[in-house]
C-alpha cells in the first residue's frame, strides 16, 4: 500500500447509466418556455381555469425573477433547451401486467416489482411527467387516507386540493419554484384524516427518462391532527449527453400531534440539475422529520425547510450528500421557529470525491416571541482526495433571548490509521474505504427502510470498487 | 507443517529516522515470544512494520513466512497469509458495527483469494460462531451490535482485539502492549482470553511490561530490545529478572547499545 494511494480512493463511474428508446412517447411539448407551452400544458391536463390562470401568472413571475446568485453554478443552464412536459402513456395504469414492457424494463432495473413485494403500500412510479403504475391499498381508502398523482388530486379533490395548494410554497417563494408553479406535472399528494396511523411507508418512484426533459412534479401532503405517516421517495436517472432540469415543489403540512417523515433517496445521473423547494409547516405538538440523500446530479440545491408555527412542535433534518466528480451537491436544511418551546435538529454529513464538492447550507432562525426555543446543528465532512471540496453556510438568526442554540461542525479525512486498521484485518483498501464512508453515512441509512438501506449501502460498496490503484 | 517467521538484519526507518537496526528474530507456530524493552527502543516498530503499516520503511533487511517475502505485500495480503497485530491504541470505526466488519474481516483471512463483491461466508454460520466465540472470552453478544470501538473504554477495546484475534485464529500474532492501560481486572480477563487461543496453531509475540500477561502465557523465548536491535535473548527466567530490575543490568552488559539509546535520546 503506497500513501498515495489512499489519496485516490475513487468511486467509479455511473452505475445506472442505461436508458430506453422515446420514441413511443404519446405526447412531447415542444422545447421551450412561454405562454402557449404553458397553456397547452393546462389544456391537455383538462385543467380547471384557474390552475390554467395560476400557471400564467406563475411564468411571469419566473421570468421576473432573476437567478440566484448564491449556491451552485447555474450559467449552463438553458430554459429554452428543455422540454416541460412529457407524458409517456395515455392513461394511469393500476396493474403490473398492464404496464408497458419499455416501463417494466426500467423498473426491474430499479429494482421496482421488489419494492411492491416487501411492502403493502401503494406504489407509485412516476414515469416522465406522469404516475403510470399505482396500486393503493384497499384499507387505506377505507381509512379515508388519499394517496394519488397530484393531477388526479386536483380533478377528483378539487376542495380540498384548492384549500392547500401553493399555501406553504407560493410560486413567487423563488425562481424554481415559480418554474415549478407553471409546468408542474405529477408528484404525490398524500391526505391522512385525523387519528389514522399509516404503519408502512408510502413510496413512489420518480425517474427521469427523455433527453433535455424537465421534470417538475409537485408534491402536496397533509397529514392530519393526531395522524401518522411516513412518505419515501427514491430516483435515479439514465446518463444523458446534454443537461436535464429536476425542479421540484413539495409542501407539507403537519397538524396538531401529527407526525411525518419524508424519506428521500435521490441519484440522478451527472448532468442533472436538481433545484428543489421542500417545506413543511408543523402545528402545536407535532413532529417532522426530514431525511434527504442526495447523490448524483450535476448540481443539486436543495434546503429542506420546516417552519415550527406552534408550541412544542418538532423539526428533524437529516441530509447525506454525496458529491462525485464534477458534482456539487449544496444541500442543507432551514428551521424557522416562530412559537415557543419548539425544538429542531439538524445533521448533515457529507462525502466529496475525486474533485467533488459539496456545501452545507443553513438556517435556524428564531422569530421574536419565540422564547425556550431549543435547536441543534451537527455537520460532518467526509473528504475522500486533496481535490476535493467541502464548505459550510452556517446562518443563524436569533430575535429572542431564551433559547438554547448548538452548532457543531466537523470535516475529516479517512485516517490512514482506519485504513491500516482495517487492511490488518484482511480487507483491501478499496473495501476498507468503502467500510469507513459507510460508517459515515450510517445515521441516516439506519433511518431508511431495509431496502433502502440495502440499495444504499450496495450503491457506496459500488462506486467503491476497483478504485483504488 | 509449521509455519516459521524469519526476519532477517531488519532496518526499519520511520520518516528517515532509522529506528530498527537489524533485528534478527524467527518465531515458529506454538512458540510464545515475549520482547521487553525500555520505552523508545523499537518493539512497537517492529510490530509495524511486521503488519506493514506504510509509515514504517523497511530500508534493509528481509521478512519471510515460509518461502513468502511478506516485505512485498500489502497489510491485507499479510493479513491474509495469516499475520495478526493486536494494536495498542485500537482506532474507532465510526458507524460500522462490529458484526458486520468481522464478517467481512473472516470472509477474506479464510478465502484469500475472495475479490470485492463476492459472497461473505454464510450469516447463520457466522452468527453461531461469533456468539460462541463471545460466549468462551465471557462477553456480552450486545458487543457485536455496537461500532466498532465507538465508545469502548479501554478494557473494553483490548478485549475487542482478542475477539478478533479468537475469530480470525491467525498462524502469528503480535501483541502490541495489549495490557497496557488496563486494571489489573481487565489484565487477567485479557490474558487469560490469550491463554484459551493460544495452541501449537499460533505463534505469539507478546510485547509487554507487565508480568500478568505472561503469567498466563509463559513464553519459551524472551527477548530484549535496546536502541533497536535484539541484545538478549533467554527464557521466561529473563522476563522475570527484567520485571524485577529493570533494565539497569542490560544496559551494564550491553554499553554500547546503552550508548547510542542515550544519544538518541537526547537528539530527541
Amino acid at each position: 500500500m503506497s500513501t498515495d494511494a489512499k489519496d485516490d480512493v475513487g468511486i467509479g463511474d455511473y452505475q445506472y447509466g442505461f436508458k430506453d428508446p422515446t420514441d413511443d412517447y404519446v405526447f412531447i411539448s415542444k422545447k421551450g418556455l412561454n405562454r402557449e407551452v404553458v397553456a397547452q400544458i393546462s389544456e391537455m391536463k383538462n385543467e380547471p381555469s384557474w390552475m390554467r390562470q395560476y400557471r400564467l401568472d406563475a411564468l411571469d413571475i419566473f421570468f421576473k425573477k432573476p437567478m440566484p446568485d448564491w449556491g451552485g453554478d447555474l450559467s449552463e443552464l438553458d430554459f429554452q433547451n428543455i422540454f416541460y412536459y412529457v407524458r409517456a402513456s395515455d392513461k394511469q395504469e393500476r396493474d403490473w401486467e398492464d404496464v408497458p414492457e419499455d416501463i417494466r424494463k426500467t423498473y426491474d432495473r430499479l429494482g421496482i416489482p421488489e419494492a411492491e413485494k416487501q411492502f403493502l403500500s401503494g406504489v407509485k412510479a412516476q414515469y416522465e411527467s406522469e404516475v403510470v403504475y399505482g396500486s393503493l391499498q384497499e384499507d387505506l381508502a377505507k381509512q379515508g387516507v388519499l394517496f394519488t398523482d397530484t393531477d388526479s388530486a386536483l380533478r377528483d379533490h378539487p376542495q380540498l386540493f384548492k384549500e392547500y395548494f401553493s399555501t406553504i410554497i407560493p410560486a413567487a417563494d423563488n425562481k424554481f419554484s415559480a418554474l415549478n408553479s407553471a409546468v408542474w406535472s405529477g408528484g404525490s399528494f398524500v391526505y391522512v384524516p385525523p387519528g389514522v396511523h399509516i404503519e408502512f411507508p408510502l413510496q413512489a418512484y420518480f425517474r427521469i427518462n427523455s433527453e433535455n426533459m424537465g421534470q417538475f412534479e409537485r408534491t402536496l401532503i397533509i397529514v392530519d391532527e393526531d395522524a401518522s405517516c411516513h412518505y419515501v421517495e427514491g430516483c435515479t436517472a439514465p446518463t444523458y449527453s446534454t443537461d436535464s432540469l429536476h425542479s421540484a415543489v413539495v409542501e407539507i403540512i403537519v397538524k396538531k400531534k401529527g407526525r411525518f417523515r419524508y424519506t428521500t433517496i435521490q441519484n440522478w445521473s451527472n448532468n442533472v440539475y436538481n433545484l428543489v423547494t421542500k417545506r413543511a409547516v408543523a402545528y402545536a405538538d407535532a413532529l417532522m422529520e426530514w431525511v434527504d440523500g442526495n447523490l448524483g446530479s450535476g448540481l443539486t440545491m436543495k434546503y429542506p425547510a420546516i417552519h415550527l408555527l406552534e408550541p412544542g412542535a418538532r423539526g428533524e433534518t437529516l441530509s447525506i450528500a454525496f458529491a462525485n466528480s464534477g458534482q456539487h451537491q449544496d444541500a442543507g436544511a432551514k428551521m424557522v421557529h416562530s412559537a415557543p418551546n419548539t425544538s429542531s435538529r439538524i445533521i448533515s454529513k457529507s462525502i466529496s470525491k475525486s474533485g467533488g464538492r459539496s456545501s452545507y447550507r443553513g438556517l435556524v432562525k428564531i422569530d421574536k416571541g419565540a422564547y425556550g426555543c431549543k435547536s441543534n446543528v451537527l455537520c460532518d465532512a467526509l473528504i475522500l482526495d486533496p481535490e476535493s471540496r467541502s464548505d459550510t453556510y452556517p446562518y443563524i438568526e436569533i430575535e429572542e433571548e431564551d433559547v438554547v442554540i448548538e452548532h457543531e461542525a466537523s470535516v475529516s479525512k479517512i485516517a490512514e490509521e482506519q485504513l491500516f486498521y482495517l487492511m490488518n484485518r484482511g480487507l483491501s483498501e478499496s473495501e476498507a474505504s468503502a467500510m469507513i464512508v459507510t460508517g459515515f453515512i450510517e445515521p441516516l441509512v439506519k433511518e431508511l427502510p431495509m431496502e433502502y438501506a440495502v440499495e444504499m449501502n450496495r450503491l457506496i460498496e459500488l462506486q467503491m470498487e476497483g478504485s483504488v490503484g | 507443517m509449521t509455519s516459521v517467521l524469519k526476519i532477517k538484519d531488519l532496518h526499519v526507518a520511520v520518516e528517515g529516522t532509522p529506528i530498527l537496526k537489524g533485528v534478527n528474530l524467527e518465531i515458529r507456530q506454538g512458540e510464545i515470544h515475549a520482547l521487553m524493552g525500555p520505552n523508545g527502543s523499537g518493539k512497537s516498530t517492529l510490530a509495524y512494520a511486521l503488519a506493514g503499516h506504510p509509515k514504517y520503511e523497511v530500508t534493509s533487511g528481509s521478512i519471510h513466512l515460509d518461502d513468502v517475502d511478506i516485505l512485498e505485500l500489502d497489510p491485507n495480503e499479510r493479513a491474509r497469509l495469516g499475520m495478526f497485530l493486536a494494536f495498542q491504541y485500537p482506532v474507532t470505526i465510526p458507524g460500522v458495527k462490529v458484526a458486520d466488519f468481522l464478517r467481512h474481516a473472516v470472509s477474506n483471512i479464510r478465502n484469500p483469494d475472495r475479490k470485492e463483491g463476492e459472497p461473505l461466508i454464510p450469516m447463520r454460520e457466522y452468527r453461531k460462531e461469533l456468539k460462541g466465540t463471545m460466549a468462551g472470552l465471557g462477553m456480552d453478544v450486545e458487543f457485536a451490535r455496537r461500532y466498532l470501538n465507538e465508545g469502548f473504554s479501554g478494557g473494553e477495546k483490548k478485549r475487542m482485539e482478542i475477539l478478533q484475534l479468537a475469530m480470525l485464529k491467525p498462524k502469528f500474532a503480535f501483541l502490541d502492549e495489549t495490557d497496557s492501560g488496563l486494571d489489573s481486572d481487565a489484565v487477567k480477563v485479557v490474558s487469560e482470553g490469550l491463554n484459551k487461543l493460544s495452541g501449537p496453531e499460533m505463534g505469539i509475540l507478546i510485547i509487554t511490561h507487565h508480568e500478568r500477561l505472561l503469567e498466563f502465557n509463559v513464553p519459551q523465548f524472551t527477548h530484549v530490545m535496546l536502541a533497536g536491535r535484539i541484545v538478549e535473548t533467554g527464557d521466561a527466567s529473563l522476563a522475570q529478572e527484567l520485571h524485577a530490575n529493570g533494565y539497569k543490568m542490560v544496559r551494564e552488559r550491553h554499553p554500547e547499545a546503552a550508548a547510542e539509546e542515550k544519544e538518541e535520546l537526547e537528539t530527541v
